[in-house]
């Protein structure tokens, strides 16, 4: 189950990362090595077994539907935009 | 069964409708910030709902219970243990780029909601209803406003996380009107539970749909296409039926229907493809690692259930049962709520409820269709409406004067009282009053009078006529009828 | 007197005997900064001005007689993956370069009501993907001991500070060895507490459901103070823990006799150094002199606990770094004129190489086709690792392991081949699966003068064994030593 560079290209796509045709070369290996070793959990027998998404047992936690408190100012919410614009954070064109 | 379309006889039409509601809660769904009303750009916002680094959810407790009362009264199955997992894919209004939403264990599932559509019930499965957050709004520059154009977009994060409950329709739906009566039966019963405003003009209340066709005679589905910027039930009918026809040509002429999203232009009134993109979305749906599960006990469901206010469909029943109502009528009155408590609040001074649902159903809302309005944002209140009906059973007035005093009262909220005073249209009983007049229609009109009493029964009709033009209508009809066929026998 | 190598509880006691001063607690730390942090790089930023204002405030109340908590006007270094408000925060990397927080993280709300005195933001390798803190923007950590040699990662920077007296204590992270791969690296005490004791909330999420934070320090008894400090739950964090939380430091009991020590054969094999095992082994039969039971034990699943790791912990980041595109805050490829071309230059020109790996991985390991057989694969597996642990604990009441298999290696042993140093976490991974609380301690130096630590791990909250074992292991082991340099 080798890992090609096409299946890198889409990974990437989805993952909204760009790579040259050098860097393709030199990541797919190593990716392919890695997925590879960690494929070996195919190997355990997990028969009956649930899924751990959360190794502690809690559940139920709400917030109650009050103002908290943590609201920023506008000025806070755009202090770390990189183009701010009209109050609001500038995009180029969606494509 | 009807079907508008010309497909009708050689297609059957498959429709699943998905919709998304924006809860009223006071606060968004995994933060402490308020809901916006269309202030200033990015004035409720934190470092939750703006995806800051480091940022995590917290589940709003009243946003479970809404959801809750909603599946339940789309008669779904509580799941008791439910979970939130991440859809994964990147736009600008996605504050982190992925939405926390729900997968493969939603709050509700195989519930129903029964369209009444006249002359059939349409039952329409529900296949799940499910808690999710609602993105920011994306502001497009350029003159159309819309993507395709601009050259750059604004992001306002004040919407993003409100609370937002998506409901899915089994593809049940068999016709753009049954889609368009889902949808007003939907917002009727939602209107109901006092979770949402669920509007649609202002975004409150959004629908997309689904359609696909085949032929009458062969099994399976068809290939579907998804209809987006559905912004109305008009729409939402109109797009349904152009896409059916679009369709319909497409397999005539031999040729395949692509499965595709396609966006409704309202101007036009008809679909186009979406620009395809490379590959359909693949959002890596995981359970989310932030949030823990809810486990919905019994307790927690029949308390929200026991709270939820009669639904239109028992209120229905009950207006027929109690009060010997049609069922269109009962129909009608219970499906807006507002309208139920108009009538209800009416109930309370006046029990003729047949009267009530005749003048509530007809001239009452013909005159506030007209000024496209509610008739419970109209002049006319209960109080009023009662008073003028008690007057007519009084006899006091007849029900076509009764119209004039009603359109007086519509327009000014006057009290009928007042209306009929000032107009003088007190009708006319006393029998000495009316004598007189009589007297001196009989008089003046020997013609008539000779013809009646030739046998032409219907002569007396002219001669009442008369009577009721020299009162100016105001003679009450019954009593002139009575004097009259005395004094002409 | 070198006030910067002392310990808190040390600096404690001579302020309140007013033998010094805060501000003289200060100016020894950022002394030894401004000497030896060019060879050292465990900062990133310094905040010397609000420190000595901070002393200054500090020194005054107590000379109005006040009281004043463990970490009052200690010098602690903070990891550049905590959120501090108005405090640039970069995870060591270019796409959070010029990022200011608008909110302090949990953690910094509680030091801050305790009045620490925050030194600087501590390097560390990129969004917390690394094990020797050679992937940071901002330069590679050197280890103290020898600036040859990596210090360990991800928490490169907490560690070698602590060990070369920039900082009293730090404050770092762990998903997968994190803590105390590098506490072991650099001879320092470094605690990971049991999942959801710490809040995460300003923890820049690496992997959701194994990150925590957690103490370095030069002792147990530092350590068990800095839990007191940060464990508790946080309303902002719903997997943090609401629960009563005890007085660490009452731990601090040198007293292990009918202790049951397990030993995981699985962490004593081929993979681990022969002095290592040494160390370790040393250590043990300090531990029965003591008059605990050392027996060792097997815990099968530990095998797959390494692959395991390495698709729920990349799975998750890819994830939670979704959200580094350019629009709210960070780096942004200004030129791009599309939004597509925006994500992607952005991304790819922010990112270092190693996070750009694991996101891939992640993708790859959540993408459709691929998900069941490895995501929701490796959490049943987890489970297995789990249920193990809890057997484990069942007989004994902690485990005792290395903490790294190797002492320091050199920078850029490992760097071609990153399989090679995802195997540095192979004592430590299996902790964070299970969600337990472990630390590591010094546990002797080798023969070429590098440190050895030594991991206590203990059931879920389990923390009093932990603490307890450490505590006696450390009065036992009593390492003094410290780097040259």
């Amino acid at each position: 189950m080798k890992i090609t560079s096409d299946d890198v290209k889409h990974v990437a796509r989805l993952a909204e990362l760009k790579f040259t045709a050098g860097e393709i070369d030199k990541i797919t290996p190593q990716l392919d090595r890695i997925l590879e070793h960690v494929a070996r959990i195919s190997a355990v027998d997990t028969e009956g077994v649930e899924g751990t998404s959360h190794v502690m047992d809690v559940k139920n936690v709400f917030r109650e539907d009050i103002p908290a408190g943590d609201t920023v100012t506008q000025r806070q919410a755009l202090r770390n935009a990189p183009l701010e614009q009209d109050d609001g954070f500038r995009v180029p064109r969606i494509d | 069964m009807n079907s508008s379309t010309e497909t009708g006889s050689k297609y059957r039409s498959i429709i699943g409708i998905e919709t998304h509601l924006e809860l009223e809660t006071a606060t968004k769904m995994f933060c402490g910030c308020r809901l916006s009303f269309g202030e200033e750009k990015n004035i409720n916002t934190c470092p939750v709902c703006l995806g800051h680094p480091g940022s995590l959810p917290v589940l709003n407790r009243r946003a479970v219970e809404f959801a809750i009362k909603i599946a339940l009264a789309l008669n779904c199955r509580i799941n008791k243990r439910t979970i939130f997992h991440r859809k994964n894919y990147f736009y600008p209004d996605m504050a982190k780029n992925y939405q926390i939403s729900q997968y493969d264990l939603p709050l509700g599932v195989a519930g129903y909601l029964e369209v009444n559509m006249g002359d059939y019930v349409r039952k329409v499965g529900i296949t799940r209803v499910h808690m999710e957050e609602d993105a920011g709004k994306l502001i497009h520059s350029g003159s159309t406003g819309r993507i395709s154009g601009s050259g750059a977009s604004i992001v306002d994060f004040n919407r993003a996380g409100t609370p937002l409950i998506e409901i899915v329709t089994e593809p049940d739906i068999r016709t753009p009107e049954e889609a368009r009566e889902y949808m007003t039966s939907l917002k009727n019963l939602l209107l109901y539970l006092d979770v949402s405003n669920c509007s649609m003009e202002e975004g409150s209340l959004r629908c997309d749909a689904n359609v696909s066709i085949r032929p009458r005679d062969e099994k399976g589905l068809g290939t579907k296409t998804e209809i987006k910027n559905l912004n109305s039930f008009k729409f939402l009918q109109k797009g349904l039926q152009y896409e059916i026809k679009r369709q319909a040509k497409l397999l005539d002429s031999g040729k395949k229907v692509v499965q595709e999203t396609r966006h409704y232009d309202n101007d036009s009134g008809t679909t186009r493809a979406l620009r395809s993109k490379e590959e359909a979305h693949d959002y890596r749906y995981f359970p989310e690692p932030d949030l823990v599960p809810v486990i919905i006990d019994d307790d927690m469901v029949e308390s929200i259930r026991a709270a939820i206010v009669e639904l239109p469909e028992n209120k229905t029943r009950r207006y027929m049962e109690e009060y010997g109502l049609s069922s269109y009528d009962a129909g009608f009155l219970a499906g807006d709520r507002k309208v139920a408590q108009y009538f209800e609040s009416c109930l309370e001074c006046f029990d003729d409820a047949k009267a009530l649902a005749n003048w509530i159903m007809g001239d009452f809302s013909a005159l506030a269709n007209r000024e496209k309005i509610h008739i419970c944002d109209s002049r006319v209140a209960p109080g009023g409406l009662c008073s003028m009906l008690k007057i007519i059973d009084s006899g006091r007035i007849s029900i076509k004067i009764a119209k004039t005093v009603f359109e007086e009262m519509f327009k000014n909220g006057s009290d009928p009282e007042d209306v009929i005073r000032e107009k003088s249209l007190e009708q006319i009983s006393d029998s000495g009053e009316l004598e007189g007049i009589i007297g001196s229609v009989i008089k003046d009109n020997p013609g008539p009078v000779k013809q009646f009493r030739e046998g032409k029964e219907k002569a007396i009709g002219f001669l009442i006529g008369q009577v009721m033009a020299r009162t100016k209508g105001k003679a009450n009809p019954k009593v002139v009828n009575d004097i009259m066929s005395k004094k002409l026998r | 007197m070198d006030l910067n190598y002392l310990t808190a509880h040390e600096i404690k006691k001579k302020l309140e005997e007013r033998q010094v001063s805060c501000r003289d607690v200060v100016q020894s730390v950022f002394s030894r900064i401004d000497d030896i942090d060019s060879s050292i790089n465990a900062y990133i930023r310094l905040e010397k001005k609000s420190a000595l204002q901070s002393a200054d405030s500090i020194d005054k109340k107590i000379s109005e007689g006040q009281v004043l908590g463990d970490m009052a006007g200690i010098p602690i270094g903070i990891k550049d993956n905590i959120c501090t408000l108005g405090i640039t925060t970069t995870c060591a990397s270019k796409i959070l370069d010029d990022y200011v927080p608008i909110y302090d993280a949990g953690v910094i709300g509680r030091l801050k009501k305790q009045e620490y005195i925050l030194t600087g933001k501590l390097n560390m390798d990129e969004f917390a993907m690394g094990s020797s803190n050679e992937n940071s923007f901002y330069g590679p950590v050197s280890n103290p001991w020898d600036t040859e040699r990596v210090p360990g990662g991800s928490s490169g920077g907490p560690a070698a500070s602590v060990a070369a007296g920039e900082a009293i204590c730090s404050l770092g992270s762990d998903t997968g060895g994190s803590i105390r791969q590098p506490a072991s690296l650099c001879g320092v005490v470094g605690f990971k507490p049991t999942y959801g004791l710490v809040s995460r909330y300003g923890l820049v999420a690496f992997a959701s459901s194994l990150d925590q934070i957690g103490p370095f320090t030069r002792d147990m008894e530092d350590c068990a103070a800095m839990l007191n400090v940060i464990c508790g739950h946080d309303r902002h964090d719903s997997t943090s823990l609401d629960r009563e939380i005890p007085d660490y430091k009452s731990f601090l009991k040198d007293d292990i006799k009918g202790l049951r020590i397990g030993v995981p054969s699985e962490l004593m094999a081929e993979g681990i150094d022969a002095e290592v095992k040494a160390a370790v082994t040393s250590a043990l039969r300090k531990a029965e002199d003591m008059g605990a039971e050392v027996e060792e034990v097997s815990i099968p699943d530990l095998e797959y606990a390494l692959n395991v790791y390495y698709i729920i912990a990349p799975s998750e980041a890819s994830s939670n770094l979704s959200r580094f595109d350019g629009v709210r805050y960070g780096f942004r490829d200004s030129d791009a004129d599309t939004l597509r071309k925006m994500y992607k230059n952005t991304r790819a020109g922010g990112f270092g190489d190693e996070v750009k790996r694991r996101i891939m991985i992640g993708t790859y390991c959540l993408s459709a086709g691929y998900y069941d057989a490895y995501y929701e694969k490796a959490l049943k597996v987890r489970t297995l690792i789990k249920n193990d642990f809890d057997k484990a604990f069942s007989t004994y009441d902690v485990l005792i392991s290395p903490a790294s298999p190797t002492t320091a290696f050199r920078k850029g042993e490992k760097t071609g081949d990153p399989l090679a140093m995802y195997m540095s976490d192979i004592c430590t991974i299996p902790v964070n699966l299970a969600g337990l609380p472990a630390v590591s301690i010094p546990a002797g130096l080798s023969d070429g003068g590098l440190p050895i630590g030594l991991q206590v791990m203990g059931d879920v909250l389990r923390e009093d064994n932990v603490i307890r074992t450490a505590y006696a292991l450390e009065k036992a082991i009593a390492f003094k030593e410290k780097p040259g340099i």
